[in-house]
């Protein structure tokens, strides 16, 4: 944005920047808006801000403001249709849907007119995937997942180094007492507005959750993900150990590595140290249940490493075996040597030993709360759309019909109905609403091309152009989320090909 | 469902082209371009509204670009004289604050919103229309044909919508033009007042009075009023280093009285001179007028929704109300 026909934040030397938008060529002080009310300097940066709400208010409310470039230039030129895409937040609903979704708009993108029906489905059917990155014990599988003492959900298959949680859906919310419905009605809510949660599992933790950010389990913050398991940790490390260390043994609840019975080990040749691990054994180098899961090194419930392991077999051990323990995720590890008694004694670890510990942890992907939010559009929503609900089912199987939650994309389970799922990260905020039933109501968007949408029945007399929403005083402009796809550049890809 | 919209071919296509929408009312028009904001209603017959609105869009495209190239002058302090500005709406704007100028500090961006409400306006105005406004972020331009008449919503507080009264304007009044400025506005104010609504012949009469009357509603020497200068606020504001308002503690009874009879004797010598038809001056939640007969000022409606039910741009509905 660097020449005079474009608009945007030009420096002025120092924190003022000069808009160019209109030709009143206003200069804004951080923090405060132009004359206009509709462009204000945030930290520096050109964005714009609702009709005539004061950034300082915006921001003192905790209120969005989102960068106006769509792509960092700008033509001057208000946006043409094809560069807005309006979205279902807040759009309201017409359930039962007997009516016309509230609002069918029409764009012409590339020279095709291109219809979106968007309107605000209602979901007891409806709730949220959740996955934990973390190695340490929640709550054993099928277990009861709580919020405010009522039962929500409860703790599914686990996957590799994360832990999943199915909230909501329809036993939980209409299934149950009237409280429940509420607090799961609540709970799913919150997480899928990217609110924190405070969840607790039966015979397991307590847990704080929130979309993108690190869990906290049992008040302690997860940092990191575990590299693998401590089998895979060995075979990542081995050569960088090799020559470093005569032992490593990589403490993980799932399955401890030890890096002389390792097959990375044999194959280095590194030789037989008399250790005794406990523990079940599986495969060479490779054990289980090492100690009971819990919140101390790689995800099991041991503070004392010392304490997994057995005496060394003293025909084989040697006085100055030098032995690394450190857990899956490099956050705990601790460096010992063997005495004359062939007793581990802790000793400041080598110089050139620690940047392996360091390659673990950097190797560890931060942890997260991801949280996809899951409903079926199938019910009448539908009538909504088309005259013809079956129709529509159809037209999205056969991708004819792109779906979007807030403008994010979705994936559309196969099979009957339209069940998605989508990254509640990738919606606009507080996209998520509820009624009293108590269900969820969550903004969906149906688009596809006006021919498209004749062909199978839809309201046709309430197709209305995108400019004409341009007044709505409800209406708020948002800049489309960096990594989301363009609704409207969407281009069917049909399972039948031709 | 499908709204009618306003066929813009008539628009000049320039690089920067004024937004141009109906609302969904499908009956009122929205102009916007850089600071101007305007929400336009016509009545009469179809077709004398449709090319109202088109002849109102062309009016708006270039307004802006014809203001800015004077826009040094029109920053600076009006003197009583002869205008020294080109550009039509300019000299609209001069015209309104000339008077003004012996006794007050004032510069021709006090009259802005409304000389651009007027021009806007008279370019809409044609025969088969009744009715018509031009509402400029709360300075609004009326037009009144023969019989026909407007009633006016009245807010005390911009920032939170609520009616407080009514006021009819028959075509027989004088009453063109209404303008609101207070310090929780969008322009600067060096007074106190949370709202100062001005009625006039001319909606750019109303402005700049009513940035005069709420300027005057002031209590100089309060130490709990914060006061900033406005270059610090808006670097090129035309008030330069003037202290301009940007909280008011809460005042006591007696203060409120003083502060509001500053701007009250300010307001009556503008109708004294005919310059203004009345005026109506609020200070938390306190009223003053310079006629209480007005039914303009009575408390006669009830109280209109609060902000928090609202849907929507409070600020927005705010203006609206102004003419309800």
């Amino acid at each position: 944005m660097g020449n005079e026909t474009t608009a945007g934040a030009r420096p002025t030397g120092d924190e003022k920047i000069r808009c160019d938008a209109c030709p009143v060529m206003c200069y804004i002080k951080p923090g405060m808006t132009g004359a206009c009310d509709r462009y204000a300097n945030n930290n520096g940066e050109l964005v714009r801000v609702d009709p005539h709400v004061v950034l300082d208010r915006t921001l003192a409310h905790g209120g969005a403001v989102v960068p106006f470039h769509r792509d960092g230039d700008w033509d001057g030129r208000l946006l043409s249709d094809a560069e807005k895409f309006v979205t279902a937040v807040g759009s309201g609903t017409t359930y039962p849907d007997y009516k016309p979704a509230p609002f069918i708009v029409s764009a012409e993108v590339n020279g095709v007119d291109m219809v979106t029906v968007v309107t605000e489905g209602v979901f007891s059917y409806g709730g949220v995937k959740v996955k934990i990155d973390t190695d340490r014990f929640i709550g054993p599988e099928q277990a009861t997942v709580r919020a405010a003492g009522e039962a929500i959900g409860h703790v599914t298959t686990s996957e590799y180094g994360s832990q999943m949680l199915s909230l909501g859906g329809v036993h939980h919310l209409t299934g149950g007492s009237k409280k429940e419905g509420r607090v799961a009605c609540e709970a799913v809510l919150d997480l899928s507005n990217g609110k924190a949660v405070e969840l607790t599992i039966d015979g397991g933790s307590t847990l704080i959750v929130q979309a993108g950010k690190a869990p906290i389990v049992n008040g302690v913050q997860e940092e990191r993900m575990r590299v693998g398991c401590g089998s895979a940790t060995i075979g990542m490390f081995a050569k960088q150990w090799f020559g470093h260390a005569d032992e490593v043994v990589v403490v993980d609840d799932h399955i401890t590595g030890v890096l002389s019975e390792h097959q990375a080990g044999k194959l280095l040749g590194i030789r037989d140290t008399g250790i005794k691990m406990k523990g079940r054994r599986s495969t060479p180098g490779r054990y289980f249940q090492v100690a009971e899961p819990g919140s101390g090194w790689g995800g099991t419930n041991i503070s004392d490493p010392l304490s997994i392991l057995g005496p060394f077999d003293p025909k084989v051990a040697w006085p100055g075996l030098r032995m690394l323990l450190v857990s899956t995720t490099g956050e705990h590890y601790g460096y010992y040597v063997l005495n004359e008694d062939l007793v581990p004694v802790e000793t400041p670890i080598p110089d050139d030993l620690a940047p392996s510990v360091e390659r673990i942890r950097e190797n560890c992907e931060p942890a997260l709360c991801s949280v996809l939010f899951m409903a079926g559009a199938g019910g009448s929503l539908r009538a909504g759309v088309t005259e013809n609900p079956v129709r529509l089912t159809r037209s999205v199987k056969e991708a004819i019909t792109n779906v979007t939650c807030g403008g994010a994309p979705v994936y559309v389970w196969p099979g009957g109905g339209i069940t998605f799922m989508v990254d509640v990260t990738r919606v606009p905020e507080n996209a998520f609403g509820y009624v009293p039933t108590p269900a969820l109501v969550a903004p969906i968007e149906f688009t596809l091309t006006l021919e498209d949408y004749a062909a199978l029945g839809g309201h046709m007399d309430a197709v209305r152009p995108v400019s004409s929403l341009a007044g709505h005083e409800g209406l708020r402009e948002l800049a489309p989320m960096q990594d989301n796809p363009w609704p409207l550049a969407w281009r069917p890809a049909h399972r039948n090909n031709d | 469902m499908a709204l009618p919209l306003p066929s813009i071919a008539a628009v000049p296509l320039v690089p920067r082209a004024p937004h141009v929408a109906m609302l969904p009312d499908g009956r009122r028009l929205h102009l916007q371009d850089g600071p101007i904001d305007l929400i336009i209603e016509a009545s009469g017959a179809p077709e004398a509204v449709a090319a109202g609105y088109r002849a109102a869009a062309a009016r708006l495209a270039g307004l802006l670009d014809g203001l800015c190239e004077e826009l040094p002058l029109l920053r600076r302090p009006a003197y009583p004289g002869p205008c020294p500005l080109r550009d039509p709406a300019a000299q609209r704007m001069w015209a309104a604050v000339s008077p003004l100028a012996r006794a007050a500090f004032i510069t021709p961006m006090a009259a802005v919103a409304g000389a651009v409400a007027e021009e806007v306006l008279a370019a809409l105005v044609r025969p088969g229309i009744t009715r018509a406004f031009v509402n400029n972020g709360g300075d609004i331009a009326l037009y009144l044909a023969p019989g026909s008449d407007y009633v006016v919503g009245l807010v005390d507080r911009p920032d939170q919508p609520r009616l407080i009264g009514t006021a009819r304007i028959v075509e027989a009044s004088p009453v063109r033009g209404i303008a609101t400025s207070g310090w929780r506005g969008r322009s600067f104010s060096l007074g106190i007042a949370d709202a100062v609504t001005v009625l006039a012949p001319t909606a750019a009469a109303a402005d700049a009075a009513a940035t005069i009357i709420a300027n005057a509603v002031n209590l100089p020497g309060h130490p709990g009023i914060i006061r900033v200068p406005a270059r610090e606020v808006a670097p090129d504001s035309d008030l330069g280093a003037l202290k301009v308002t940007r909280d008011v503690p809460q005042l006591t009874r007696a203060e409120r009285k003083a502060a509001l009879a500053e701007g009250l004797s300010c307001a009556v010598a503008l109708v004294a001179r005919n310059l203004i038809c009345g005026a109506a001056l609020h200070l938390q939640g306190e009223s003053v007028s310079t006629d209480p007969q007005l039914d303009l000022f009575t408390d006669s409606l009830p109280a209109a929704p609060a902000p928090a039910a609202v849907p929507s741009a409070p600020i927005e509905e705010a203006k609206e109300a102004v003419h309800a």
